[in-house]
């Protein structure tokens, strides 16, 4: 990756951290309702990704914690804000909340709080771009105990078998809420899983935007040039609980020390500065810059904006 | 006028629909290469080829939901469901998938899928291959759901299901495939809500849908010529929206209501029914509306029980006559 393209990448990031520590805090002064699961750690995962991919042009769909993948797609962040709000102006008009962010004008085709439940419709995707016959890729993030579900299984066959243009990406956080992948998975390397349908695999450190960008490169190579899916499987963690009320007690606080000494923005921020490329004080203002934005701009934006019409309540269920 | 089986008016739908427009597909079990297990895709394999014509693993759930994924960006398929009774392993991506997205999107995305499935009693398929589920799928906001009575509607219900940017859901019958009826001769479309009056009639309304309209026919026709009563059929060919209005135009000339139906009773079609007369014309009523209906079991094996386990065209006749006090 090229040290501008880093820089700017560097920004997006560190904006994607400052938006979900600001939705937690929006959480707890209860502007925001229901379930919120937050992206903090797993970065590079979304960016290194689709930084080979092409945003707003390959088609993106993943599960709850989908506030980051939208937002890389190309939403406005105000969108998805006032979307966590519950307002008029959010992504899906907030009839969706945290879980089931949509932007279809930028191909981010959804998140969906059934956990496997995105599997086959990414395949459908792939299906639909087959038939169509564009040069685009579905791309489907999910985690690790997604593939736990039968929709795993039937989905990767499916794909296999009609040579479907699709990139699944497993951001392995080695947790499922609570439960450690060693209590619920037999096979712990989830890139050999799809070995049993002849399905292309990798597994790379998540953590390293570099890392992931060039894995990534590989895969949505295979996967555009028609040779069919692939499936990248990226380590990594969430500094975060699952959701909201999670007292984090299945797992250590070293652990967690541990990973954040492998933070995906410093790992950029110190390789920029060795390269000399950036300054830690410029650093520190990129970082102020972007809250006052946060702060001045999406934040303002979802909270002054309307909620929907209670007389719209049966509006989008059918179409005709 | 034609005169056309069940099944080809199915097969011809898919054949115009998928010749007209190449994003129009079908998919499912044993559909391509051997045709359908109902003849409903036959030929289509041959003509469209394997990218359009999709024999699917056995994973309900996977290709349903790789249908509605596909339906997000401009493809319009046609699901087959081998039996209704393997649709309880796709309902998670229908209902969470398909039904919801319209909404959860705020309007941004639509999922134009069709799925069509057999369901009901054949003969002595047991328990797993038996059940009748129209009742679980009428009741999921975002869903439609259509039954075909007679060849025409197969033909020109599934025309406008394609055409239909909402995900459809149609209820097919395994008994009903080789059945006759004209079908137009030009291009029909069937609307996807309302009712249709199948038989007019002045001192009782007979509510069916699919195979039980053909009871209340039979039914009308007994009460006439040997009890001289008046029966009006109505045909609730649409199950999601249930026609309110048809429902009570009918009983506010009627009367009276017997609601037949081959699954069985608890929050079913006919609960629902006499939901909707109380609703709308409860004090039109001469007597409490009546519901014939399967016996809560599982579809025994056994043909004797197997017959006693649903109703047919003299239970509903018998529910009228007890209604006018001649039982
Ligand atoms: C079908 C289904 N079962 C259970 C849940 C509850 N649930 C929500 S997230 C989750 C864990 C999923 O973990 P993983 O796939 O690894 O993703 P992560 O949250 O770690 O990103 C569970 C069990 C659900 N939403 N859907
Ligand atoms: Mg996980």
């Amino acid at each position: 990756m090229k040290l501008e393209d880093k820089k700017r990448v560097l920004r997006e990031m560190v904006l994607a951290r400052r938006f979900e520590e600001r939705c937690y805090q929006a959480y707890i002064e209860r502007k925001i309702g229901g379930f919120l699961h937050l992206y903090p750690g797993q970065e590079a995962c979304c960016f290194g990704v689709m930084e080979a991919a092409r945003p707003g042009h390959d088609y993106v769909i993943t599960g709850y914690r989908d506030h980051v993948h939208a937002i890389k797609c190309g939403s406005d962040p105000k969108e998805v804000m006032a979307e966590l709000y519950g307002k008029e102006t959010g992504s899906s008009k907030g009839r969706g909340g945290s879980m089931h962010i949509f932007d279809v004008k930028h191909r981010f085709m959804g998140g969906y709080a059934l956990v496997g439940g995105p599997f086959p419709l990414a395949a459908g995707i792939g299906k639909g771009i087959q038939l169509k016959g564009g040069d685009e890729i579905s791309i489907c993030f999910l985690g690790d105990a997604a593939n736990n579900q039968g929709t795993f299984h039937e989905t990767l066959n499916m794909a296999a078998l009609y040579k479907l243009p699709c990139l699944f990406i497993c951001e392995n956080n080695q947790y499922g809420i609570g439960t450690a992948i060693d209590r619920s998975t037999a096979v712990l390397d989830q890139f050999k899983r799809v070995c049993g349908y002849n399905i292309e695999s990798a597994q790379c450190d998540g953590q390293d935007l570099d890392v992931v960008y060039e894995h990534a490169r590989k895969a949505v190579d295979y996967v555009r040039s028609g040779k069919g899916p692939y499936f990248l499987e990226l380590m990594t963690y969430r500094y975060r609980g699952h959701s909201m009320s999670d007292s984090r007690a299945y797992r250590t606080r070293e652990e967690e020390e541990l990973w954040k000494q492998r933070d995906p923005i410093f790992i950029v921020r110190d390789r920029l500065i060795d390269a000399k490329a950036l300054t830690m004080d410029e650093f520190t203002h990129m970082e102020k810059d972007i809250d006052d934005y946060i702060e001045n701009e999406v934040v303002k934006f979802a909270e002054e904006s309307p909620e929907p019409n209670v007389a719209d309540l049966e509006k989008y269920v059918l179409a005709d | 006028m034609a005169e056309m089986m069940y099944w080809e008016g199915i097969q011809r739908a898919h054949d115009e629909e998928m010749a007209r427009d190449p994003l129009v597909i079908c998919m499912g079990e044993d559909i391509g290469v051997a045709g359908g297990t109902y003849k409903a895709t036959k030929g289509l394999y041959e003509k469209y080829g394997p990218l359009r014509v999709i024999d699917t693993p056995i994973s309900e759930n996977g290709f349903s939901g790789l249908a509605i994924g596909a339906s997000f960006i401009g493809v319009r398929p046609i699901v087959e469901i081998m039996s209704v009774n393997f649709a309880w392993l796709a309902m998670d991506q229908m209902f969470n998938s398909a039904a919801k997205v319209r909404y959860m999107s705020g309007g941004q995305l639509t999922a134009p899928v069709v799925f069509r499935s057999p369901g009901g009693t054949a003969h002595q398929l047991g328990a797993q291959h038996s059940a009748r589920m129209e009742k679980v799928f009428m009741g999921i906001a975002g869903l439609r759901v259509v039954t075909p009575s007679n060849p025409k509607q197969a033909y020109g219900l599934l025309k406008s299901a394609i055409r239909s940017d909402d995900p459809v859901f149609i209820n097919e019958h395994e008994l009903m495939y080789n059945m006759k009826g004209e079908v137009p001769d030009e291009e029909y479309f069937h609307p996807l809500e309302g009712s249709e009056i199948a038989r007019a009639g002045t001192d009782v309304t007979l509510f069916g849908y699919n195979i039980s309209v053909h009871w209340c026919l039979k039914a009308a026709e007994i009460l006439a010529k040997q009890y001289d009563i008046s029966a009006e059929v109505v045909d609730l060919y649409s199950l999601a929206p249930l026609d309110r209005a048809g429902i009570k135009k009918s009983v506010s000339k009627t009367h009276r209501a017997v609601i037949a139906e081959e699954d069985e009773a608890p929050v079913g079609v006919g609960a629902e029914v006499i939901a909707i007369i109380n609703e709308e014309c409860f004090f039109e009523l001469d007597a409490a509306p009546v519901r014939v209906h399967a016996a809560l079991v599982p579809q025994p094996y056994n043909h004797k029980l197997e017959m006693a386990a649903i109703p047919d065209h003299e239970d509903v006749v018998n529910a009228v006559l007890k209604m006018f006090g001649k039982a």
